[in-house]
């Protein structure tokens, strides 16, 4: 912890401070003051991309990120005629359990999660596994924006702006094994900077695991993702690794990523072991199969307001049947939900 | 009418909170989804309000004052209103009107089940609230009105199936909902001390 290396954390240690001006003021702070800690930011990369859409909050991007985000391929994959939702419904309307059960707990909370240094583990049917520091596991990436529909499977939806890169693009460099067949995902386990972890109540046997079919993680739409809105990723939405599969329920696209496993038998899931009965390991979005509790044929695209809910009939893969559907040829979607 | 003053405050502390969060939902403070979360705050103030007026036989017979059966029905009239709006949210803003949704939630889902057959005991229970219906009803009346305690139940049953991940806010109503009822039972009930000796007339005992 003593010893750093002076190129990197030089930049670094100057933006610590606007890092806990920048927590305070989102709790304690109104807008005045988040204007002056804005403009006491030093001016950056980031703070130039981050432009790119409308009151994006400035963050404190780690180096390795800063120096990737010029090179992003900015809007890789979009969405035709659907409006982005605004950066701060997308960063204080969010289910992150670790961090508690209301919409606005992970936004509130998740200061306290410390994403640098970060190291993830790969593991299981792999010719290289090991454990890298995030900034040598993201190296050989090309950043790429993905603007994706995201559908919860609490039937409310956004469209948000990832940066990332294609699973399929790690899966080459880690050399699976014939055995390889499915992909196996875990969330951070830290009850002491997560508050949701240490409840007496929780239903969930953390750490929060998911995973994906080998080849659904192939699929070129399914993204490790690093950044949102022109910036890294907010603590509450996942930050610093997060998964992002558009087609499936947000629930499969596990955030805060620490372990990544290739495995040859179906990883069991953290709300299947919940409830089975309403949480599948597919989740694929389906109009047609309802949540026993409710009707998945339609969703609140956020923001909904009050007098003019924004109520839209939900598409089928989410409106991704072209790229996805042949993954399920065969497969009974009511049975394997 | 006795205890103006303490009626008027029950009123005014009842009817604030369905106004506030309305403008709240307006001012654009309740997020994104606004009316989501007025229909989640609606039913548990709803359950608030009908433990709050299930607490009031006991806190009566642990100090003797009147005053908390003066505004019991009051408060459960309150009950039934935030259940109206609750209902009316979810009718609104989840469904958006979809009738034809409405029919096939109410044959599949089992929480809306019990939610509606707990507003369908509110309802009867609201109907007879007055005078009249005392009178006319007689000594059933009092039995009628122990379907509260179903109501209870069935509310928090309701609320359970909703909970998804983090059972510690369901418990605290739980118990407290288990502790009310607890205080019923004749062998409890004839247990609760006096904490304040003076004599006051009570006309109906629940």
């Amino acid at each position: 912890m003593l010893i750093k290396v002076p190129k990197s954390s030089d930049c670094h240690e100057s933006d610590v401070t606007p890092e806990s001006l920048y927590l305070s003021r989102r709790n304690v702070l109104g807008a005045a003051v988040a204007g002056l800690a804005v403009s006491s930011l030093p001016r950056w990369a980031s703070a130039e991309d981050a432009a790119r859409y409308a009151d994006v909050e400035a963050g404190s991007a780690p180096s390795w990120f800063a120096e990737k985000l010029p090179s992003t391929k900015w809007g890789a994959v979009t969405v035709k005629d659907e409006a982005i939702t605004p950066f701060k419904d997308a960063t204080h309307y969010n289910n992150f359990y670790e961090f508690g059960t209301d919409k606005g707990d992970p936004a509130a909370n998740a200061g306290s999660l410390k994403t640098e240094p970060w190291s993830v583990v790969v593991d299981g049917e792999v010719g290289k596994p090991g454990r890298y520091a995030l900034e040598d596991f993201m190296k050989p990436y090309q950043l790429e924006e993905r603007i994706y529909r995201l559908r919860c499977v609490e039937a409310w939806s956004m469209v948000i702006p990832w940066i990332g890169f294609p699973i399929s693009a790690l899966l080459n460099v880690v050399e699976l094994t014939s055995k390889a067949k499915f992909i196996r995902f875990e969330t951070l386990q830290d009850p002491k900077t997560m508050p949701g972890q240490r409840s007496g109540f929780a239903l969930i046997d953390w750490p929060y695991v998911e995973g994906l079919r080998l080849d659904e993680a192939m699929n070129p739409l399914a993204i490790l993702a690093v950044g949102m809105y022109g910036r890294e990723l907010p603590n509450q939405n996942g930050a610093p690794l997060r998964l992002v599969v558009p087609w499936k329920y947000g629930f499969k696209s596990i955030k805060s990523i620490v372990r990544i496993s290739l495995v040859s038998e179906q990883p069991k899931t953290t709300w299947q072991s919940i409830a089975a009965d309403e949480y599948g390991f597919y989740a694929n979005v389906n109009p047609a199969v309802d949540h026993p509790r409710w009707t998945q044929a339609r969703e609140r695209r956020l923001p909904s307001g009050l007098f003019k809910p924004n109520v839209r009939d939900t598409q089928m893969f989410n409106g991704y049947s072209d790229e996805v559907a042949s993954l399920y040829t065969g497969l009974d979607l009511r049975k394997n939900y | 009418m006795r205890y103006p003053f303490w009626r008027v405050s029950v009123f005014i502390a009842a009817a604030v909170w369905p106004l506030l969060w309305l403008y709240q939902a307006w001012a654009g403070v309740l997020g994104p989804d606004p009316g989501k979360v007025l229909v989640d705050r609606l039913g548990l103030g709803a359950l608030v309000l009908l433990l709050i007026t299930l607490s009031f036989t006991p806190l009566l017979k642990l100090t003797g004052w009147a005053g908390w059966i003066a505004v019991r029905r009051q408060l459960g009239l309150w009950c039934f209103a935030y259940v109206v709006l609750h209902l009316s949210g979810y009718i609104a803003f989840i469904l958006g009107f979809d009738w034809s949704q409405l029919g096939v939630e109410l044959r599949k889902r089992p929480y809306i089940i019990v939610g509606v057959l707990g507003f369908l005991c509110l309802l009867a229970l609201a109907i007879t609230s007055n005078r009249y219906s005392q009178r006319r009803l007689g000594a059933g009346w009092k039995k009628l009105h122990r379907l509260a305690y179903g109501v209870l139940g069935l509310g928090l049953l309701h609320m359970l199936w909703i909970v998804r991940a983090d059972l510690k806010e369901w418990a605290v109503y739980a118990s407290i909902g288990a502790l009310l009822l607890v205080l019923r039972l004749p062998p409890v009930a004839r247990r609760i001390p006096r904490l304040i000796a003076k004599k006051t007339p009570s006309a109906r005992k629940a």
